[in-house]
């Protein structure tokens, strides 16, 4: 059983990837405030039940990701657009394979990255449907196994990884679209 | 090299990228799809980018905690622990 006075100790690391996957999914930063409020009031009150030396992390992110669905899903007029486009594999990397790259000694793709903002990315993965940015974001941004991921949200680990892969593709999409809009890669190449 | 064995071929490769970028391949496929991408330039390279794309994401979507949330969180936590004393 672990002890509340421990909590501070173990849990507040990991407060600015909770209050990240927070903006992320809340998509409004008072939202994400009080969500990541709620979650440490959660957990500290929880933390009696917590096997120490298990996985905080992933408890904790359990309990965001409840209190989420609990609090702060929007009550929605019009049902969100659940599902994404399927895209080819290789989306992204197929479209910028014809740049050519400005001489630096860095491949066309890597100076690519380098012209996105961070607000952009951030942006892209906000533009998900929900569960597909959820995955996406507990895989990639957080580093989670697809195991872990099942147990966070609460869904089997086939549709964990189909969330995944295909939530990455939308995301992939998502970029394709801020590079066009930017002129960094011609719509004319991208069949866009 | 390669007798008897299956090897992998590139459709099969692409089609599991993901899973073994994520390290969620058994030991035998991921030592399969390993063996091609170390034959195959194009796969690799294109392994590369999706590897690096991932790094990308994970770099970029961080934000700082707000030092008033911070503060709000510890007072809430102070609180709560004086209101229920460990062990009451």
């Amino acid at each position: 059983m672990a002890d509340q006075a421990r909590f501070a100790d173990l849990a507040m690391e990991h407060m600015p990837s909770l209050y990240s996957a927070a903006l992320r999914m809340t998509r409004n930063p008072a939202d994400a405030e009080d969500l990541v409020q709620e979650t440490f009031l959660k957990a500290y009150r929880a933390f009696g039940r917590f096997e120490e030396g298990t996985n905080l992390k992933a408890w904790l992110y359990k309990i965001l990701t409840n209190t989420f669905i609990n609090s702060y899903r929007a009550a929605k007029r019009r049902p969100e657009k659940a599902d994404v486009e399927d895209v080819e594999d290789l989306y992204l990397y197929h479209r910028l394979g014809d740049l050519q790259a400005t001489g630096t000694g860095r491949s066309a793709e890597d100076e690519m990255f380098d012209h996105f903002t961070d607000d952009e990315v951030k942006q892209a993965l906000e533009s998900l449907p929900e569960s597909f940015r959820m995955a996406v974001l507990l895989a990639d941004v957080e580093g989670f196994s697809y195991k872990e991921i099942a147990e966070i949200t609460d869904v089997p680990i086939g549709t964990v990884m189909s969330r995944i892969h295909r939530g990455r593709k939308a995301l992939q999409k998502a970029l394709l679209d801020y590079a066009v809009a930017r002129g960094l890669v011609g719509s004319a190449d991208t069949g866009h | 090299m390669g007798t008897g064995e299956s090897d992998v071929d590139c459709n099969e490769t692409i089609e599991r990228l993901y899973t073994y970028l994520d390290g969620e391949l058994t030991d035998e496929r991921r030592i399969e799809i390993k063996r091609h991408l170390d034959d195959c330039p194009p796969c690799l390279h294109a392994f590369d980018f999706e590897s690096e794309l991932r790094q990308v994401i994970a770099d970029r979507c961080k934000d700082r905690v707000p030092e008033a949330l911070r503060q709000r969180i510890h007072d809430a936590l102070q609180a709560e622990s004086e209101s229920h004393p460990a062990g009451s």
